[in-house]
């Protein structure tokens, strides 16, 4: 078998069935149950920090400042 | 030790310019050698007298605008030059005589100037700058890599100028979107893995403990771009003293290639970049996070798997392998729905504001932006299909289709994050004037129905006629025909363009006036005004 179709072979097969879970998997972790608090966090990124970066020690990360 | 450093590369490249100014074998490198021999002997100067002297430390506790704001009078800039040199080139379409019969004005030289400007030259300073500001903002965090980011804007701003002069000298390897030839391929590529770098050392060093989605989707346009450029510009040059380079590919294996390429840079430069401005601008002008983070996840992913496959519905009825044919269909019909997910997020992140809309102009550019990219990723997956692609390809309604996207969506998009950027990083209380943000908005899209309208007609007229054939089997309209009666859609195409130029010629001055008369902001802003 020349690497062509070897390759179309394993494309059409396991590639495709690998990719196609792996993808399922994302949308099933997107949407998995008791994420909403962590995604409403993270949501709000663009909302803080808005005039100067966080300072070096890392304190207090989820203080909302700015608008 | 690194000015030395410095000092020795630069003087290379400089002998080395000057050696390719006089072998060179064609006019476009010997003018580009020319101008790379300007450019590094004036770094030389700068270095050498540079060498000695105090430089400040940069302050980490403050984040690195000043890159953003030359990004911002760049993207300005090409914006206007590159609608400029559309309307011309509309123009030209429809008044043959403006070809001003020399080679270095004709369409086939101005056009690749024109897609250029604005596909690269606009949109690229823009999505730079964006990402730039996005990246440190969502990060908590000061840019990655010092002047590095500096190296970026002003390396991005010399390729744009090489090519630019290159397309009119009648430089170009003729692939489209990537005419540039492989010196200047080489250069955008070390450029590119610099702002990769600026990019992901920043997020590395985060302060914030998630990656906002925006930067997933900054980060899948570099990334992708980047393969891309790399992939479809492989090429072996006949003389390292020349412009003249072989691509790696033949045949349709290169078509495929190609095309892969171009329909990826749509995709990746001109959605995946732009959905990141969208996911930063339109909460922020807003005033209100994103309405589904969830849904967002779901979008870039879904976008992601399913672009790449896209690229041979640009090839349908060729000689490419059918089944090709029918991939890039059916996966550019896939793309409606993450395409839609993502226009309906960023439209209902305005739920419970969308009386904004009737006082905030900037906020409602930002959501025709949006709406834009719902309409053109629905014409394009119905133009995908082979049996509509058969009436509408190599007709102009490609080209409403391409304008509608890129001036509606890249263009509104940016204008609003222009209008969003200008009074913050210049530390102004607001805009100088809103209403002439209304009235950039209104021309801009009256512009765009014009020009969407009248190629729609042109380009169906075109595909009817060129396959209507009488009842003995020949065609009945000479190709002449077809274009003589388009003379009327191309006139009102060219003054939507203009529209659309004026509109953006008004956002200057507004910006302009913003910086030089606006009110400073009452508390001072942790970022100095210039």
């Amino acid at each position: 078998m020349d690497t062509y179709t070897l390759l179309r072979q394993f494309a059409d097969s396991w590639m495709l069935l690998v990719m196609t879970l792996l993808f399922v998997g994302i949308v099933a972790f997107a949407l998995r149950p008791g994420s909403r608090a962590l995604h409403r966090e993270i949501a709000n990124i663009p909302l803080r920090n808005d005039d100067a970066p966080m300072p070096a020690d890392g304190a207090a990360p989820s203080v909302k400042k700015g608008n | 030790m690194a000015s030395a450093a410095k000092l020795i590369v630069l003087g290379f490249i400089a002998a080395f310019a000057m050696l390719g100014a006089s072998w060179g074998r064609d006019l476009a490198y010997q003018v580009h050698m020319l101008i790379i021999l300007a450019v590094s002997a004036g770094l030389f100067i700068w270095v050498l007298r540079g060498i000695g002297e105090e430089k400040p430390a940069p302050a980490q506790n403050e984040y690195m605008d000043d890159v953003v704001r030359a990004g911002v009078i760049a993207t300005a800039f090409w914006g206007v030059v590159g609608f400029a040199a559309g309307v011309f080139i509309a123009f030209q379409l429809a008044y043959p005589a403006l070809n001003l019969d020399l080679p270095y004005t004709a369409f086939s030289r101005l056009r690749p100037l024109h897609t250029s400007a604005v596909i690269f030259a606009f949109g690229g300073n823009a999505l730079i700058a964006t990402s730039f500001y996005v990246v440190q903002r969502t990060s908590a965090a000061r840019l990655w890599g010092g002047n590095l980011a500096w190296f970026v804007f002003w390396g991005y701003q010399l390729f744009i100028v090489l090519a630019a002069t290159g397309y009119v000298l009648g430089g170009t390897q003729s692939r489209e979107y990537a005419e540039p030839e492989w010196y200047l391929d080489l250069w955008l590529t070390v450029v590119w893995v610099a702002y990769l770098a600026v990019f992901m050392g920043t997020i590395i060093k985060r302060k914030e403990p998630h990656i906002y989605v925006a930067n997933w989707f900054f980060l899948a346009f570099i990334v992708t771009v980047a393969m891309l450029h790399v992939v479809n510009n492989l090429a072996v040059p006949v003389s390292i003293w020349g412009s003249k380079s072989y691509s790696l590919f033949s045949g349709v294996q290169d078509a495929l290639t190609q095309w892969w390429y171009g329909h990826n840079a749509v995709g990746f430069f001109l959605t995946a970049g732009f959905l990141g401005m969208m996911y930063y601008f339109v909460p922020k002008q807003a005033e209100r996070p994103v309405y589904s983070y969830k849904l967002s996840i779901i979008h870039f992913w879904a976008l992601i798997f399913l672009y790449i496959w896209a690229g041979p519905h640009h090839l349908h009825y060729t000689a490419l392998p059918d089944w090709a044919q029918t991939l890039g269909m059916v996966f550019s019909v896939m793309l409606w729905m993450p395409s839609w997910g993502g226009m309906i997020n960023g439209l209902m992140t305005l739920s419970g504001a969308w009386d904004k809309l009737r006082t905030d102009p900037v906020l409602r550019m930002l959501v025709v932006s949006v709406g834009f990219y719902g309409m053109s990723t629905f014409e394009g997956p119905m133009m995908s299909i082979k049996a509509v692609n058969s009436l509408s390809h190599y007709t102009d309604w490609t080209i409403g289709h391409v304008h509608s996207g890129a001036l509606g969506w890249n263009g509104m998009i940016t204008f609003g994050a222009l209008y969003f950027l200008t009074p913050r990083l210049w530390g102004r209380k607001q805009l100088y004037s809103l209403s002439l943000v209304s009235w950039h908005f209104w021309l801009a899209t009256i512009g765009i129905v014009l020009y969407a309208a009248s190629m729609w007609v042109s380009g169906i007229t075109q595909g009817l006629m060129w396959r209507e054939y009488d009842s003995l089997g020949f065609l009945v309209n000479s190709f002449a025909d077809t274009v003589a009666v388009l003379h009327p859609y191309y006139v009102i195409r060219a003054l939507g363009g203009l529209l659309f130029l004026t509109g953006s010629l008004i956002m200057v001055y507004n910006l302009w006036m913003t910086v030089r008369v606006g009110e400073p902001k009452a508390a001072p802003a942790a970022v100095p005004a210039q």
